[in-house]
């Protein structure tokens, strides 16, 4: 394999150094290191991170290849910076056997664009009723250990409890999509002022904030560990941040969207705002911000939900729910928590790259960018500032809430154990 | 006045007002032996209806009719999912077949919102009602039939400035509660919602109303008493014990009746559950308006049809001088 030699990029945001890439690893890191025969990429003014991990990704295969398959999925992911994405289970079938989940990991392995690590399901068919065969899954070849019914709560208090205990045999992690279905039948967006006014179905917040507060007194009494998936309410961080002092080992995401949109949008009644959680309101999106900052929220994940055009090109109600994300998390993030002062490059890499490698156990993830160290890197230019065009996307999807607006940041490069997947902005 | 009337929002006063006046021209043709002008004449209306609702369907029919309109009747129960086939594909190959107008009822709120600005057709869309969103047109019906009870057939140019209205029941699932609490306020009147906590959403302390649950309270101040529909089922969903209890608490009767002003007058969107929210007592009194209610909606929907579709023109040849200046 060939040298790379990433000339005066700042690394983490920090100083200037170059970082040459030896085959598959970060051989060296430093000032003024002799490029030799290895290609250069001019990095100037550039930031350098740790190739970015999504813990929190729908790839729809197998199933719904026609809004997104794990090649396009996985290059999408390269372009958004990432070299890490863990696919959620909602697949037809689900992922809740050692097969489907060997399918999806092998199907990653086959895209050479970002490692995908499957998610499996907590219960069968995440109908809640009975346990999957975690055992299984975590045994089979794609190591499973996040656990999800994402898309569904796992709201049987006694299936709940069973799980978070039983995944402790094997290191492994329930995280938890939490919305109490009864209180959220047909609901279409947050309950709240704008739900009023627009007679759709109210999705309140404490349907949310009453999982998250059972299931971290669940952790706490069987000594688990719980994830939280798409944290979206003020209450529900103040719930996270209460667990965390008490010392319970609860760890949560928020996604880019709900740190910049509010339920404001949904007053276009235009089904591309529509998304589960719903978008929340301006309060909300602050104490999220807020709660990355302090770190009482520990990681970014986009949930990548791609749809289909005419799931979304119809009425509100008959629409799906779900974003693409993979392609303009970075951007967000930039905008909504670097712009603001809230948190600094290394921050970023920490909430985006290290923190989600670990909760997920992604081995060669989220490393620090130094000598021995895997090569997943990746280069953002923040000085960057364009619209979002849904047209360039490398996911099959186009449902993006920020189409015509403008972002700051974008990826040039993306390495995968030295390997480029992004080059210049675009697929290699 | 605007394209399209998705809204009883979107009105401004001086916008209601002259659909108003305009209505009470159509009313005098109404009284005509041949109730017909020539106004829409070689236009095409697709009434596009998703959800039943055969008394909304006929009175927009009738206001087509007697407009000299062509009209083309679309049935399509249940969503258009459930059918298979979009709302944008419906919409397209209706235009396709050059429907002048689009007047829309859909279970799903926001759709005629959507239909209107999505770039999916280019005819004007009226609001039939949606889901739980808004009824504009029944809005202005009502607000008819008050200024006509409450302010005098030759109300002209005026509005519902000072009046107290009072609605109660289900506000919560009620497009006609929403579109009456926009336009009333529009129109200078004072609104109460009157209902049990569980049929008031969450927010609606941000509405330009009052709130109340306490519906002897609020019957001596009210000019009218609008008494929404409350359909059985509800019970079911625990927003309240029994249909006895809500009728004690939230129904009107003659003794209730009796408490408001004598000029005061009980007004019912239909189709009425007697016995629930409305005794027979009362549904059957002078002071109901609710066939009123019915000859106004035509009335209105023709006063709406027209200044949408209609031009410039006045609508016949009696109007007042000052009322065609404004058009």
């Amino acid at each position: 394999m060939s040298k790379i030699l990433i000339r005066g990029a700042k690394v983490l945001g920090g100083d200037v150094q170059d970082v040459l890439i030896d085959g598959e690893t970060i051989a060296a890191v430093g000032s003024g290191l002799d490029a030799g025969d290895a290609t250069v990429v001019d990095a100037e003014g550039q930031i350098l991170l740790p190739g970015l991990v999504d813990l929190h990704t729908h790839l729809r295969e197998p199933g719904r290849e026609d809004s997104e398959t794990v090649l396009t999925g996985t290059q999408a992911a390269a372009r958004g910076g990432f070299t890490s994405v863990f696919a959620m289970a909602n697949t037809f079938p689900v992922a809740d056997t050692a097969g489907v989940v060997e399918q999806v990991w092998r199907l990653g392995k086959e895209s050479g664009y970002c490692d995908v690590q499957p998610i499996g399901a907590v219960t069968v068919g995440l109908e809640g009723k009975k346990l999957s065969e975690l055992g299984a899954m975590h045994d089979s070849a794609a190591g499973v250990t996040v656990f999800s019914d994402d898309g569904k709560c796992v709201d049987d208090a006694v299936i709940m409890r069973r799980a978070l205990e039983y995944v402790k045999a094997f290191g492994g992690v329930v995280a938890q999509h939490a919305q109490e279905p009864r209180l959220t039948e047909g609901a279409q967006m947050n309950e709240g002022v704008v739900s009023a006014e627009l007679g759709l179905g109210g999705w309140p917040a404490v349907a949310e904030e009453s999982i998250i507060a059972r299931d971290v007194l669940l952790a706490e009494h069987v000594g688990s560990r719980v994830h939280i998936c798409h944290l979206s309410t003020a209450g529900s961080v103040e719930i996270v941040r209460w667990a965390k002092s008490r010392g319970i080992d609860v760890t949560a995401e928020v996604t880019p969207h709900h740190l910049l949109l509010t339920d404001e949008l949904v007053r276009s009644y235009n089904p591309v705002y529509k998304v589960n959680p719903p978008l929340r309101t301006e309060k909300d999106v602050m104490a999220l911000r807020e709660a990355l900052a302090d770190g009482t929220i520990d990681i970014v994940a986009t949930d990548h939900a791609p749809h289909p055009h005419e799931d979304k090109d119809c009425e509100w109600a008959a629409a799906a729910m779900g974003m693409v994300g993979l392609e303009t998390a970075l951007s967000v993030v930039q905008h909504t928590m670097v712009e603001t002062g809230l948190l600094d490059w290394a921050g970023v890499a920490d909430r985006m790259s290290h923190k989600p490698a670990e909760i997920g156990r992604a081995t060669g993830h989220g490393r620090p960018v130094s000598a021995g160290e895997p090569a997943n890197l990746t280069l953002v230019d923040p000085a960057y500032r364009g619209e979002v065009n849904p047209a360039g996307f490398a996911s099959r999807s186009r449902n993006t809430p920020y189409e015509g607006r403008e972002l700051p940041g974008r990826i040039t490069h993306t390495f995968l154990r030295g390997r480029a997947t992004v080059v210049d902005g675009k697929l290699a | 006045m605007m394209r399209h009337l998705i809204s009883a929002a979107d009105l401004t006063r001086d916008d209601a007002v002259l659909v108003l006046d305009t209505a009470e021209e159509m009313a005098r043709v109404s009284d005509r032996p041949i109730k017909k002008l020539p106004a829409l004449r070689g236009r095409t209306i697709c009434n596009l209806f998703f959800e039943d609702s055969t008394r909304t369907r006929i009175s927009f029919e009738a206001a087509e009719k007697r407009l000299s309109a062509d009209v083309i009747n679309f049935a399509a129960k249940g969503s258009s999912v459930s059918k298979g086939e979009s709302l944008k594909d419906t919409a397209q190959t209706l235009e396709a077949m050059g429907v002048d107008a689009v007047v829309i009822r859909h279970s799903a709120s926001g759709a005629p919102y959507r239909l209107a600005t999505s770039g999916w057709i280019d005819a004007p869309v009226i609001n039939a009602g949606d889901g739980t969103h808004q009824h504009p047109t029944q809005a202005l019906l009502d607000a008819f039939t008050m200024r006509r009870r409450l302010v005098g057939k030759d109300a002209l140019g005026q509005d519902l400035a000072g009046k107290r209205i009072t609605l109660v029941g289900d506000v919560l699932h009620s497009r006609v509660a929403r579109s009456n609490v926009d336009l009333l306020h529009t129109l200078g009147a004072e609104v109460t919602l009157v209902a049990p906590p569980t049929l008031l959403p969450v927010g609606v302390e941000h509405w330009t109303c009052d709130v109340s649950y306490d519906l002897d309270a609020v019957l001596p101040k009210s000019d009218a008493v609008m008494m929404l529909r409350v359909q059985r089922e509800r019970m079911n969903a625990a927003f309240f014990p029994t249909e006895r209890e809500y009728s004690r608490r939230y129904g009107l009767d003659g003794d209730r009746m009796a408490k408001m002003p004598e000029h005061g007058i009980v007004m019912h969107p239909g189709p009425m559950v007697r016995g629930m929210e409305i005794t027979a007592e009362v549904a059957d009194s002078d002071r109901c308006t609710v066939v009123e209610q019915v000859a106004n909606g035509v009335h209105t929907r023709m006063a709406v049809l027209y200044l949408l579709l209609g031009g410039n023109e006045p609508a016949v040849s009696h109007a007042r001088p000052t009322d065609s200046e404004n058009k």
